[in-house]
Parts: structure tokens; C-alpha cells; sequence
């Protein structure tokens, strides 16, 4: 039923622009697979293109063995949930859940059972009678969802599905989607641009740029070790600090080093590197050892406070939006006010360390 | 709060104009209708009441025949148009057509030149010493089917009316997004399903509501009719007859015949309505369809048959044009080429000609203004006033026009208000019948612009009436504008009414086109219809100019 897909050396322009370059990339069976990347990365073309709704210039797509670049979208057998939902406006919710149906060779009687049986999984099963226009955003979406799912395709593919829902919706659909692929156990292929969006909801996410894709992994492992300091910046925050590398010891300062113990490639070249620090991978220093750094900003989050630091004597890479360190509130003993002066230390097993172009030095990372 | 806004808000500046436009309509709408429907229920030698002109209608063959006429002409000119325009519409939306644009402009054109120039141009083509006929009964020594009666009626008054369906369902066709057809896709339905599972019923009330447009035109129509119909009798053009023969005596059999038709197009349309509520759905388009390439066999049939048509609807044109540039003996037309129609028109038929612009003109100013004020009302100042004022303002809409020119008339021939032979009742039918074109588009500009523009310009000390001309009748403009020139350029080439309300020193260039032809005066008629075409494209193209190539609303 479900299919593995293969994505080998695709390209995609339109007239002489080049979208993807060449592009490859494996989807497990039954998976959920995220394309995750800033606006105009390209996900959304890759996604048409597995689609059939994207023509492919160059390069094959497969499903299991078969090639599908010649399958016009209508054969592909996938589900495909849109943006918009694009719920047809002239049917019923049961109509528009049964429309994809009517071209697969189903009895009446299983279509009825099938049909039934999705609108309990969504649980939009009393609504069935109505009009498209008279339901919210999130019944809306649960047909489109049952709508995709319905006809058992052999991939589901959806295209920033929750982008038009508000924030609170957006958490409850998304559990949702999650519940619902694990429960049918369909390869999945979610395209968003929301970084928390697809950290919660994948087997394994894709984040791409500029129509590459810089790294594949699961959430925590892409958060953990990114692969290079795009990702590191666009997934989470990343302090990024110049930094240099010699004898086992990463140097930020002068006065402050660490021990990166054996996290570090062993082939890593030594001279000057590029240390990105999350702000959760701070830590007070009690001894006024460690970096020393005047606080601009402090933000009160409720579970933690932000704040914006700028530093005496650590050296930062060009162009960051903020300089940050949160602090859990569960464990602080005092917010320290804009102004003063703290002292603070990195967590060595959690921080990541770049080469200067910026590709990751970490041990174990696959790009 | 809420006390001291009903208090203070009644005698405002709307609240006098509220007053004005009630009062007019009363006098120039309500009271006419009246008028006609109590006069056909009066007895003329007596003077009492009477059902006997209804009575007499449904008795006589030849009267209610008139009837059947009109509704079996009428559908199948409705189907057709219907069957022509919606496959059109799609193909043009959905593949590359080479020339769309002026395409787009041939079928507008055509459709809003003067009403019955395409029946007498096929008159000159197929009719029985027409171009087409003798070639064919000389070469062939065949002969061709008659084209008068029911066939040139459907013939002429399909090809005329189908660009209402065609621009309708195109508007529609563009408020389809993507992504519905991508769904469809998606869920494994073929393209050519496609079209009849989700386009088809997608656009249905659209099709409708140009169906209704066709309808109500073909029905009304009594120019085509009059010259092509021969035999075959109308009802338009029956009223006409009856009218014009009763005149000066009673014209209370004509009334009845008109209130007939007022009732039965109230019917239709708002049985219509009622359809169309109960399917009609709103759509907006965030990516429209774009339109995509054919293979060379189905892409040659599309253009052969989107071609053929486009040819067909503007042959009319070109007829009107090429015969005002023949030469003329008299009325006959001789061989060769010359400006005497031209000349003759212009020494002859002047009068006509500016009379047009000048009705038209003074039309057009009461018009805007008046579509101004009342669109203002019924989107700012909803009331129950307003919203009857509203209503009935898009009566004019489905009355036909030679009705309407009998109610005026009937209304204000005779004291208190006499106004029969003079310019204004012919400017009044103008107003009354081409205001909701501009209505509609002021009101819909009007729905874009926020209020709180003018409740900023009221707060900074400005009255509400100066803040109407100063502000909002400003930001209006564009749009106003737009519906305006559709209101003039149906003005200038109006028949119906005026045909019944004109006399010696009030006709305008359309009256004096039916009357040239009805004397066979071919020439003439085609030199006045040129200049009155060529008046609507430079027309059109100030709209097209103005609304940045936007779609033609009707």
C-alpha cells in the first residue's frame, strides 16, 4: 500500500531560473517526512513535483521501484492536502470526502463503511450533511484530511496544512495529523516553514535552502547537531561566537576555554572556528570565571527569562539578530536587571562548533 | 449614547437626500407602474373597471399566440446562447488562445452595439434580394431557407446575446482557485471528469444568472424582432402595434399587455433568484487557473470554433460599416464608394445626432450623481427606506424597455405631470433604465473604502455633506467611472423606450436608424450605425483605460 520514495538528482527550473539544482533525497515507507525551510527554499515546487503538479526537468522520482515522472498526477495515487484545504464549495462534507471514491473501483457498500469510518477518525462525522462554507477553519481542515486519506493513497502529501488556523488550533491539529498518519500508517510528506511546527510532528525532517537540502534527521538530532550554522540558526537559536580550536581545547576569549572532550571530529582542523552556543546551553558561572557579558535586555517568559547580552571581550560573528541566554526560572535565584554584569560558562557536551564556512566539526554528523 | 444618536442623527444631510430620492422615485417609478396597471384595468368608453383587455388577450389566438412566441423564441435563443458561451468561456480559460484580448473586445463590442443592426445586417446578407441568397440562387441555383421569422429571430438575437453567458462565466471561471482542480487531481479524476464534476457545478449558478441575463434581453428585444420576425409576432413588438394604433384614442389594451409582461418577468427572475440562493456559494481565488497549452489537433478545432463564432457575432459590424461607405441613388444602393450617406445624415438626420450626445450626456450626469447617492445610502445608511429605494432600483433591470417607455408615457401625458414629446421624458427613461449599471459598481467601490475614512474626516470638524463630496465621492471615482461609461454606452444605443416616447424633434441616432431602415433607407441607417459603433469602442476603450483592462461587469 504505502510506498517508500526515492527523489534522485532532481532539478526543477522555471524558464532561467533554477529552483533545485539537484536535489536528492530517500522517504522511508510509512514515515513522516518534513520539508522544513524559510520561505521560497523550494519545499513547496518538491512537493508539487512528487505531486505531479510540478514538471520535473531533469533527474527521476520513484515510488518503491517505479519511476513517476511520466504519471500524470490523476494515476499517482496520492492524498494531497492543501494549503487552502480546497474543499469543493458545491459538495457536502460527505461528498467531498467521497469524491476520490468514485474513481477507484469500490462497491457502494465499502465506500459507505470507508466513508463512515474516516469522518469517525476525524471526528467530523456530524457535520457530514453540511456545506463546506458553514465550517471552521479546523472542520475544514479535517475533511480535507479525511478527503486525502480516504482513497488509501500511496503517499499523503500536504502542503502547510495548518498555516491559515490560529495558534491554538494550529497545536491541536497538528496532534491531530500526528495521531491519525501513525494510526493509518501512510508515507507522509509535510511541507511548513513553522520550525516548532515540525520538530513536534516528524519521523524526520528535511531543511532546505535555496533549493538544497542542507540536512536530514530526526528532530532532536537536527536540533542537537545541526549540520551546519544555517540550520543551526533557522532551527532554534544560535549564539554565534569566533572561536579557536587547538589541543582539545576551544578558546572564546582570552580568558575563557573549554574542554570539548572527544565531541569534536578528530580530524578537525585546528585554527579558527565558529562556536554556536544556545541559549539554553549557558550557565552562571558562581566563580566570575567565564565570559563576562553586560546585560541589554531582560525579558520575563513566565517559565524563563530572556536575556539580550552584549559581551566584553568574546569576539561574535557579524549579522545576529540578538545575542541570548535564558535562564529557567524553576532554578534562578534572582532576574538580573539591564545593566549588569554576569559571568557565564558553556555547556561543552550540548554546544556546536563549525568550521568557519560554516559546516559542523561535530562528531557524527551526516550532512 | 444610543438615544442621543437617534435623536441627532435624523435631520442630517442624508436624512434630506434619504427624503429627495424617496420623493423621486415615487413620482418617476411608483406612480408610472401604478399608472399602467390601474389604465389597464379601466374601461376606456365608460371609464369603470374592467377585466375585459386581459379577458381579450387570452381569447384571441392572434394575442396570446404573441405570448407563446416570445417564451418558445426566448428559451431556445437562452439555451444556445448558453451552449455557445460557457464551452467558449472555459476554452479561453483554461488553454492558450492566440489574440484573447481582442477577442475579449470583438465580443464586447458586438454585444453592446445597437440592438437591431444585426438584424437588418442579416437582413442584407440572407434576406430575400440579400448578398448571400442571390449568390447562392445564381451559382448554386439553390434556394436558401428563409432567414426571417423564428429563425432569424434566434439567429440574430444568439449571436448578440451569448457574450453575456461568455463574460460571466469567464469572470467565474477566474474566481476558481487552482487548487480545486489540483484536489481533483489529486484524488485520481481525469481532466476531462474534471470539467463536469467540479467545474461544471462550480460555475452552474454563474450560467444561471447569464441564462437569466439572456433571457430577460431576448425577451425584451423589440428592435431584432420588428425587422426580422415578419410573421412572427412578440410580444414586444405586439405592445408596440397596439400602442402605436391605439394612440389618441385608448391605449388600455396595450397597459394590460404590459403589466402581463412586467409580472412575468418579475416571475422569472425571482424564481431565478431563488434557484440560484439555494446553489450559490462564495469563492475567492488565491492562485486563478492559468491557462495552458493544447495539443496542435484539439488547439486547432478550439480556435476554429472560437474564431468562427467571433466572426460570426461581428459580420453585423462590418456590414454597417463597409455598406455606409456605398454609393446610394436615392435609397438604392449603385456600385461603388462614396461619403453621400454620410453627407445625408448629416444634413439631415443632425439633430439626431446631437440629441444622442446631448440626452445621453445630461442622462449620464443625473445618473452618476443619483448612483452615487443611492449606492452611499444603501451600503452606509441601511434602513428600511433605503433598502426599498435599493430594491427598487433594479426593477428598471426586468421591465423591457418598450414598457417602460409606455408607462412613462401613460403617466405623463395628462396632468398633473406632462412631459410626453419633450427631451426630459426621454432623458428620464434613460436614467430610470441604465442606472443599475452604475449603481452596482458605486456600490461596490464603496464596500472597499473603510468608513472610518469619513468618520476621521467628520471628527476634524468637516459636515457630513461636505465630507461626501470632499472625501468619499472622491475615493469613488474609479469605480463610478467604470459603470458610468457601461451606463452610456447602453444609453446611446437604447431603442425600445425611446421608440415609443420620441417625436419629430427628439429622435435620437438609434430611433433614427430603425426609422431609415423601416424605409428601407439602407445607407443612411448604416452610416448613423457606424458612428454610433464607432462612439462605443473609443466608449470601451476609455473603460478598459480607466479600469487597467479589468472585467467588464454587467
Amino acid at each position: 500500500m504505502s510506498v517508500s520514495i526515492h527523489v534522485e538528482n532532481v532539478v526543477k527550473q522555471y524558464g532561467p531560473v533554477t529552483i533545485i539544482p539537484d536535489l536528492s533525497v530517500d522517504i522511508r515507507n510509512g514515515e513522516f517526512f518534513t520539508l522544513l525551510g524559510p520561505s521560497g527554499c523550494g519545499k513547496t515546487t518538491l512537493l508539487r513535483m512528487i505531486a505531479g503538479f510540478n514538471s520535473i526537468e531533469a533527474g527521476t522520482i520513484r515510488f518503491d521501484e517505479q519511476v513517476i515522472n511520466a504519471i500524470p498526477a490523476h494515476k499517482r495515487n496520492i492524498g494531497m492536502v492543501f494549503q487552502n484545504y480546497a474543499i469543493f464549495p458545491h459538495l457536502t462534507v460527505r461528498k467531498n470526502v467521497e469524491y476520490g471514491l468514485q474513481f477507484r473501483e469500490v462497491s457502494k457498500a465499502e465506500m459507505a463503511t470507508r466513508v463512515d469510518d474516516i469522518l469517525k477518525t476525524v471526528r467530523i462525522d456530524e457535520y457530514q450533511d453540511r456545506l463546506p462554507e458553514r465550517l471552521s477553519g479546523g472542520q475544514q481542515q479535517r475533511v480535507a484530511l479525511a478527503r486525502a486519506i480516504v482513497v488509501h493513497p500511496s503517499v499523503l502529501l500536504m502542503d502547510e496544512p495548518l498555516s491559515n488556523l490560529d495558534a491554538k488550533l494550529r497545536v491541536e491539529m497538528r496532534g491531530a495529523i500526528r495521531d491519525i498518519q501513525k494510526k493509518v500508517g501512510i508515507t507522509t510528506v509535510y511541507v511548513t516553514h513553522d520550525q516548532e511546527e515540525a520538530l513536534c510532528i516528524s519521523d524526520r525532517i528535511a531543511v532546505m535552502r535555496e533549493g538544497v537540502i542542507q540536512q536530514v534527521g530526526g528532530p532532536q538530532a537536527i536540533y542537537a547537531r545541526p549540520a551546519n550554522t544555517f540550520v543551526a540558526t533557522f532551527i532554534g537559536h544560535s549564539n554565534l561566537f569566533n572561536a579557536t580550536w587547538s589541543g582539545g581545547e576551544l578558546r572564546f576569549a582570552p580568558g575563557y576555554a573549554c574542554n570539548l572532550g572527544d565531541h569534536m571530529r578528530s580530524d578537525a582542523r585546528e585554527g579558527r572556528v565558529v562556536a554556536g552556543v544556545r541559549p539554553e546551553e549557558f550557565h552562571l558561572s558562581d566563580s566570575g570565571t567565564g565570559l563576562a557579558a553586560r546585560i541589554v535586555k531582560t525579558t520575563f517568559l513566565g517559565r524563563y527569562v530572556n536575556y539580550e547580552l552584549a559581551f566584553a571581550d568574546a569576539t561574535l560573528r557579524p549579522d545576529q539578530a540578538a545575542i541570548e541566554f535564558s535562564q529557567d526560572v524553576g532554578t534562578a535565584k534572582r532576574v538580573f536587571e539591564p545593566g549588569e554584569t554576569i559571568h557565564l560558562e558553556v555547556n561543552p557536551a550540548k554546544i556546536n562548533v563549525f568550521s568557519e564556512d560554516g559546516i559542523s566539526l561535530m562528531r557524527g554528523v551526516a550532512p | 449614547m444610543k438615544l442621543a444618536k437617534l435623536s441627532s442623527s435624523p435631520r442630517d444631510f442624508w436624512f434630506w437626500t434619504t427624503l429627495c430620492i424617496a420623493a423621486l422615485f415615487i413620482v418617476f417609478l411608483v406612480y408610472p407602474l401604478f399608472s399602467l396597471f390601474t389604465s389597464s384595468f379601466v374601461d376606456p368608453e365608460s371609464g369603470g373597471f374592467t377585466l375585459a383587455h386581459y379577458a381579450q388577450f387570452f381569447k384571441k389566438r392572434y394575442y396570446y399566440r404573441a405570448l407563446l412566441n416570445s417564451m418558445s423564441v426566448t428559451a431556445c435563443v437562452t439555451v444556445l446562447a448558453v451552449l455557445i458561451g460557457a464551452p467558449m468561456a472555459y476554452l479561453t480559460s483554461a488553454f492558450q488562445i492566440r489574440g484573447k484580448r481582442v477577442i475579449d473586445v470583438l465580443i464586447i463590442v458586438s454585444m453592446l452595439s445597437p440592438p437591431f443592426i444585426g438584424a437588418y445586417s442579416w437582413i442584407l446578407l440572407g434576406g430575400r434580394s440579400g448578398v448571400i441568397t442571390t449568390f447562392v440562387s445564381e451559382y448554386f441555383g439553390m434556394q436558401m431557407p428563409t432567414i426571417y421569422g423564428f429563425t432569424g429571430i434566434l439567429l440574430v438575437l444568439t449571436l448578440k446575446l451569448y457574450p453575456f453567458v461568455y463574460l460571466y462565466v469567464s469572470g467565474a471561471l477566474k474566481s476558481i482557485d487552482v487548487s480545486l482542480s489540483e484536489a481533483a487531481e489529486s484524488l485520481g479524476c481525469d481532466p476531462i471528469k474534471k470539467v463536469f464534476t467540479i467545474i461544471l457545478p462550480l460555475v452552474t449558478p454563474t450560467v444561471l444568472a447569464g441564462g437569466l441575463l439572456v433571457f430577460m434581453n431576448a425577451l425584451a428585444d423589440f428592435g431584432t424582432p420588428m425587422l426580422i420576425g415578419e410573421g412572427f409576432v412578440v410580444m414586444p413588438v405586439l405592445i408596440y402595434s397596439e400602442f402605436v394604433s391605439e394612440m389618441g384614442g385608448q391605449a388600455n389594451f396595450a397597459a394590460a399587455l404590459a403589466a402581463l409582461m412586467v409580472i412575468l418577468t418579475c416571475l422569472i427572475f425571482l424564481g431565478q433568484k431563488y434557484v440560484v440562493n439555494k446553489k450559490s456559494f462564495t469563492m475567492s481565488a488565491l492562485r486563478p487557473m492559468k491557462p495552458t497549452t493544447l495539443t496542435p489537433v484539439p488547439s486547432a478545432l478550439a480556435h476554429v470554433f472560437i474564431y468562427g463564432l467571433v466572426f460570426l457575432s461581428i459580420i453585423p459590424q462590418l456590414t454597417v460599416i463597409y455598406t455606409s461607405f456605398m454609393k446610394v441613388n436615392g435609397v438604392v444602393f449603385t456600385s461603388g464608394y462614396s461619403l453621400d450617406s454620410y453627407r445625408i445624415i448629416f444634413d439631415k438626420l443632425g439633430t439626431a445626432i446631437t440629441n444622442t450626445y446631448l440626452y445621453g450626456l445630461a442622462a449620464i450626469l443625473i445618473i452618476v450623481l443619483l448612483g452615487m447617492l443611492i449606492a452611499y445610502l444603501a451600503t452606509r445608511r441601511r434602513n428600511l427606506i433605503t433598502s426599498v429605494i435599493d430594491t427598487f432600483t433594479m426593477f428598471p433591470y426586468i421591465i423591457p424597455g418598450s414598457v417602460l417607455g409606455i408607462t412613462l408615457l401613460l403617466a405623463f401625458n395628462k396632468p398633473p405631470i406632462v412631459l410626453s414629446g419633450t427631451a426630459m421624458i426621454i432623458i428620464l427613461a434613460f436614467v430610470v433604465r441604465r442606472l443599475p449599471y452604475t449603481l452596482r459598481s458605486s456600490a461596490a467601490i464603496l464596500y472597499q473604502i473603510s468608513p472610518s475614512v469619513e468618520e476621521a474626516s467628520i471628527s476634524l470638524g468637516c459636515s457630513p455633506m461636505k465630507t461626501f463630496f470632499k472625501v468619499t465621492a472622491i475615493m469613488m471615482l474609479p469605480g463610478v467611472m467604470a459603470g458610468a461609461i457601461l451606463s452610456w454606452i447602453t444609453v446611446i444605443n437604447e431603442l425600445s423606450a425611446s421608440v415609443i416616447l420620441y417625436t419629430g424633434g427628439t429622435r435620437t441616432m438609434s430611433v433614427s436608424i430603425y426609422t431609415e431602415v423601416i424605409r428601407a433607407s439602407y445607407g443612411t441607417a448604416a452610416a448613423l450605425s457606424s458612428i454610433l459603433t464607432l462612439t462605443t469602442i473609443v466608449s470601451l476603450m476609455i473603460f478598459f483605460k480607466l479600469t487597467g483592462g479589468k472585467e467588464l461587469a454587467l
